[in-house]
């Protein structure tokens, strides 16, 4: 699934991640920044936040692969009345585990958590989170003010970490009624206290797969791991290009390797040298690598943003596919070692996500 | 009362192809109340046209005969029993 500023378009490849071929747009002119690919339980369903410059957002939700799309009744996610805020988008759609094959978690602008108990058919807001103390004081991003980033605990369902911009991270310990923030060791420069409870501009966290309590983040300027969940967090930029960036992309199943594309800077927000290039870990962050074969390697202008690079569910060779702000689409089905274009000229790409189908 | 309401394109598909529908509302009738009963009717139409605070989206437009009705009383404009009614997109996007 590739979700752009205007549309999201479907890839399909049959000989293993050689060749694409492509299908769309879906819901033309209409901004998908949320994409999900849900597997569980026998059953593919694809999911799309759908937001239109006039008509607003919704949900949609298709299980023939996209060859019909259904519309929630009352648009999925929708703020209850007593909230007196309405979603302006669609930021995140994230299936809970294969334990819970009913549970779909989504992430608002305005920041806000919403939980589905049916896959996505409805969803409420957590409420927990809403009525936060903080939150009159979380302070939009460049991009809005918005969850972006839902990680449930796979061995622990009373256990969710959500991820803002800004406001940092926040967990729950008792399925989603009381939450507190997850900050520390996580910088935020731009503040007069740098090292704040919360505030944090945090761009993406992703989980270890093998591990659960290790996390990775990338955050504005800043790449961190946790090895306990997220209480605490350490620097592992060294090795990097630069600090900033969008993405952090993790292994589907291989313990300590995540994939981050870095930007020279918060105010310089282009790859190092015009060159794309996607940096590899295999060492929870102690050392880095650039894996790049096959990407452009000048004359690259555009930013890969927090969820237009992901990887696909192949164990033993994990797939790679990252879309940048030009319209290109890049993949790699040996975990970054070789890349190829899967097509270009789409608009602006705001998500990508993959799996393989049954 | 019944009011007409003239749909652009993009929501015709919402409301089984029709390029108008009518809409049943109580008298003395608004905008608003006019939307309300929208809602019961075709609440996916009318959901696009308003937000879930009933705000009117910031790039969507109502007219009541020639006249917009953030120009006039807004979502509180009276409708009278002849009302035209048109829901039209504005001219915005990149």
């Amino acid at each position: 699934m590739i979700g752009t500023r205007k549309g999201l378009w479907l890839a399909h490849s049959d000989d293993d991640r050689r060749s694409w071929k492509l299908d769309g747009p879906h819901f033309f002119m209409q901004e998908i920044a949320a994409c999900a690919i849900d597997t569980r339980a026998g059953a593919v369903r694809l999911l799309a936040g759908a937001r239109s410059e006039h008509w607003g957002p919704s949900v949609f939700h298709s299980d023939d692969l996209g060859s019909t799309w259904t519309e929630t009744d009352g648009g999925a996610v929708r703020f209850p009345p007593q909230a007196d805020a309405a979603v302006r988008a669609i930021w995140q759609l994230r299936p809970d585990s294969a334990a819970r094959p009913n549970v779909l978690w989504a992430g608002s602008e305005p920041s806000a958590l919403w939980r589905s108990d049916d896959r996505g058919q409805t969803f409420a807001l957590v409420e927990g989170l809403w009525d936060h103390p903080h939150r009159p004081t979380w302070q939009p991003g460049g991009g809005g003010l918005a969850i972006h980033t839902v990680l449930p605990d796979p061995t622990d369902e009373s256990r969710v970490l959500v991820a803002m911009s800004t406001g940092g991270v926040y967990v729950t310990d008792d399925g989603g009624t009381s939450w507190r923030p997850s900050n520390t060791g996580i910088k935020a420069y731009f503040l007069p206290d740098p090292w704040p409870e919360y505030g944090q501009c945090l761009h993406k966290v992703a989980r270890d797969a093998a591990e659960s309590r290790r996390l990775f983040a990338q955050n504005h300027h800043g790449v961190y791991r946790s090895d306990d969940s997220g209480e605490s967090w350490t620097s592992i930029a060294d090795g990097l290009p630069s600090d900033f960036g969008f993405p952090m992309v993790t292994h589907p199943s291989r313990a300590g390797t995540a994939w981050v594309t870095p930007l020279v800077a918060d105010g310089e927000r282009i790859p190092p040298e015009g060159a794309l290039r996607v940096w590899r870990t295999t060492d929870a962050g102690e050392s880095w690598a650039s894996v790049s074969s096959g990407l452009p390697d000048s004359g690259f202008f555009v930013a890969v943003m927090r969820d237009a690079f992901t990887a696909d569910d192949v164990e033993d060779s994990a797939g790679l596919y990252l879309g940048a702000r030009d319209g290109s689409v890049y993949a790699s089905p040996d975990e970054g070692e070789n890349w190829s274009e899967v097509t270009r000229h789409l608009p602006d790409v705001l998500c990508v996500r993959a799996a393989t189908l049954p | 009362m019944k009011v007409t309401v003239q749909l652009p394109g993009a929501l015709r598909e919402l409301a089984r192809g029709e390029r108008a529908v009518v809409v049943e509302v109580d008298e003395p009738a608004t905008v608003g109340t006019l939307l309300d009963a929208l809602a019961r009717q075709l609440p996916a139409v009318e959901r696009r046209v308003r937000d879930e605070t009933g705000t009117l989206r910031r790039h969507v437009n109502v007219f009541v005969g020639d006249a917009n009705v953030r120009d006039g009383a807004g979502l509180a404009e009276p409708l009278s029993d002849d009302a035209e009614v048109r829901v039209i997109p504005a001219i915005s996007g990149g």
